[in-house]
């Protein structure tokens, strides 16, 4: 789960990890507002999208006087930023962080990210902030410092300055350094995230360690025990219909292609979406019922793939292991009666009791083509597409 | 022979009360594998079709020697779950349950890293050895005896590759579940070595998918240690980067754990890469005649690579660059 920077400085601030003053608004008067109380002379307004690359984007902007806030902020809110992060439809600004002008000495980059090959939580430092760290990492792998926390011990303080030195950041600020990566993986720990990035991280002219941006993401294995976090969430920021599935508990990853695709299983899911692609179309969207595929899950899955005005035909591959196929034919069989379907419709079921599922579905009277294989079911919607 | 569990494997089931663990023992049962024992916390005691229901898995091993355990607990409980069965010494641990948080695997697995425990999983299908063991969720008719080993990351994928084995007349040795989590406790090359041992297996079909390194290190494996002919599919070419499709740990990140560059190691390792998972059967029906007609008797240690007989070439379409 994501959540925008205004809402990770907040949490950071609950961590006494240093982040400018500033504040969120919601339209222009309240960013004139927040921008008037803070007491910098430079103001920064910042659009607030769940994506990077918003500086570059237009979506950054420095506010000289005070007065400047209102046409900024009338600039920005409401623009569609277009990042490479977000896609070319772009994200439509909501929301800004007013925030106080910071001077800045040296910009750092810090982050803490979950790494499957040590099972642990890694750190990832750099002199090098304010950039791209995968280009830092392909140009000066050489500015890059990284340490993993034995998860059953935690961080300890050494571990912190072995990195400080190994930057070589200046004396007056490895203790606030030590003291922020403890704070921060306190916070990772403690709130199930799965990676923090702060880039930069800077020193300001008062030597002071300061978080100048905020990126926080959350385990979503782990949101059932952070009811905190789960209010956190943007539904702004989500497509409508991943939305909506994820209240059916259905798996869903919205695509662009004309091929609604339904099936039982991340992997097959995954398996079927690049088929539809070796058959000639391209696949609309992933979508794994898991092992329910009930008459109700079905229907839901139905109304969601159609709901796509991309849609053009929709392919359904379910191999019945423990669920049995002609109980997945009935819940197709009654859901197709509940939704029209005005799109080609092709059913590929498998395993238990697959003969009698595909008798059912033959005899159902409805407008379906039963397919046999995986490759036959492919082939067979792409033709219809056409 | 068959690796990890056979017909003498006796298995205790953790969460044997609740709906899926109760439905599972079941299944298992039925099928053929010593189910021995249950584990539900209060329920000691009890008997669930015959089998004795334990409180913890110190007693139930004590009473009944069991020495695999087949987790179906729900996530909030499952890592305790797992650490309860390593602390009371079984020996391999097989868990099904998806959506255990990132963290609480960490910890798992280094508080298993000192101790002579295999996990298997989480969210995972489990292991089958055909008609001696089920330890897990997959149907079991699908499944025949024979001399192909499976290794894979998905569930019902798996099965949609095994079915076409066994259609085909080719049967497998054991099938093995390692999951969709990105920390897991066993690995692609874990199994691999397995399979190269065991006798009874004489390929391999691996299935993969987007996310992490797993199959990169597989075909690193590989080429310096096996030399029984693979074949393998990657799932997720049509997967877009920065998304989790379905498995936690099938996702593109920072550029890395495309489908494209597992699909590139693997064959550079001589594997054999089947785009269209159609053609997974027909793949291994080819590099299993390969073999037999005249491959010389190639043992263990001798490098498989650069023998002109394990050239197969991918059963697929000319491969189109993924736009960046």
């Amino acid at each position: 789960m994501n959540i925008h920077e205004y809402q990770a400085k907040a949490l950071f601030a609950k961590y006494q990890i240093p982040v400018p003053n500033g504040k969120v608004a919601f339209n222009v008067e309240e960013a004139q507002a927040a921008g008037d109380a803070l007491e910098s002379p430079i103001t920064v307004v910042k659009a607030q999208i769940h994506a990077g690359g918003r500086g570059k984007a237009g979506g950054v902007k420095l506010a000289k006087k005070k007065s400047d806030v209102t046409p900024l902020a009338k600039e920005i809110l409401g623009k569609t930023l277009i990042t490479p992060q977000t896609g070319p439809q772009g994200k439509e600004v909501k929301k800004l962080l007013v925030e106080e002008g910071v001077d800045i000495a040296k910009e750092l980059y810090v982050s803490w990210v979950a790494d499957r090959a040590t099972a642990s939580i890694v750190l990832i430092a750099s002199t090098e902030g304010g950039m791209e760290i995968e280009e830092v990492a392909a140009h000066s792998p050489e500015k890059i410092v990284k340490l993993s926390v034995d998860p059953l011990i935690g961080y300890q303080a050494y571990q912190g300055r072995t990195v400080a030195f190994k930057l070589g950041l200046p004396k007056e600020v490895v203790g606030q350094w030590v003291a922020m990566l403890g704070n921060l993986y306190r916070l990772f720990v403690e709130k199930d995230a799965s990676q923090i990035e702060i880039n930069p991280l800077i020193i300001t002219k008062q030597n002071k360690l300061m978080a100048l941006d905020a990126k926080v993401n959350f385990d979503d294995n782990a949101l059932y025990r952070h009811d905190e976090i789960r209010a956190l969430r943007d539904l702004d920021e989500e497509d409508p219909l991943e939305t909506r599935a994820t209240q059916y508990g259905l798996n869903y990853v919205k695509l662009d292609g004309t091929i609604g695709c339904m099936v039982n299983g991340a992997g097959l899911a995954m398996a079927t979406m690049d088929v539809i692609k070796l058959a000639g179309a391209e696949p609309a969207n992933f979508l794994d019922v898991g092992g329910g595929a009930s008459k109700e899950t079905v229907k839901q899955a139905f109304q969601i793939l159609l709901a796509d005005p991309n849609v053009k035909g929709v392919f359904v591959n379910i191999f019945g292991g423990i669920v049995r196929c002609e109980r997945i034919a009935g819940g197709i069989i009654d859901a197709a009666k509940e939704v029209s379907i005005h799109v080609p419709l092709v059913v590929r079921l498998e395993g238990t009791n697959a003969k009698e599922a595909k008798q059912m579905l033959a005899e159902s009277g409805l407008n379906l083509i039963v397919a046999d294989t995986l490759w036959d079911g492919a082939q067979k919607i792409v033709s219809q597409v056409r | 022979m068959s690796i990890l569990v056979n017909k003498n494997s006796r298995v205790l089931v953790q969460g044997i009360t609740g709906k899926e663990g109760s439905f599972h023992a079941s299944q298992c049962k039925a099928y053929g594998t010593k189910v021995v024992a249950g584990v539900t916390p209060g329920k000691g005691g009890a008997d669930f079709e015959g089998i004795p229901v334990f409180d913890t898995v110190e007693a139930a091993v004590e009473r009944t020697g069991a020495d695999v355990s087949l987790i179906f607990v729900p996530p909030p409980f499952a890592a305790d779950a797992i650490m309860e069965a390593a602390h009371a010494g079984v020996p391999l641990i097989i868990c099904i349950t998806e959506g255990i948080p990132v963290q609480d695997m960490m910890r798992v697995k280094h508080f298993l890293a000192d101790k002579p425990v295999r996990l298997i999983g989480p969210n995972c299908p489990g292991v089958i050895t055909p008609e001696e063991a089920k330890i897990g969720i997959m149907p079991g008719f699908i499944h025949k005896k024979g001399n192909v080993g499976v290794v894979s990351r998905s569930g019902t994928l798996t099965y949609e590759a095994v079915w076409q084995l066994t259609q085909r007349g080719i049967g497998q040795s054991t099938c093995v579940g390692i999951g969709g989590d990105p920390i897991n406790g066993t690995h692609f090359v874990d199994v691999l070595g397995m399979f190269e041992k065991d006798r009874q297996t004489e390929a391999i079909v691996m299935i993969g998918e987007i996310g992490g390194d797993a199959e990169e290190r597989a075909a690193d494996y590989i080429k310096r240690h096996v030399t029984k002919p693979v074949v393998a599919f990657i799932a997720g070419i049509t997967a877009p980067p920065g998304r989790r499709m379905g498995h936690a740990g099938a996702i593109i990140s920072g550029g890395k754990g495309t489908a494209d560059d597992k699909m590139s190691a693997l064959e550079a390792a001589g594997v054999t890469v089947v785009k269209n998972p159609a053609l997974i059967g027909e793949a291994i029906e080819k590099r299993l005649k390969k073999k037999g007609a005249g491959a010389g008797g190639r043992g263990p240690g001798m490098k498989a690579k650069g023998s002109p007989k394990t050239k197969a070439k991918s059963k697929s379409k000319p491969k189109t660059k993924a736009k960046k």
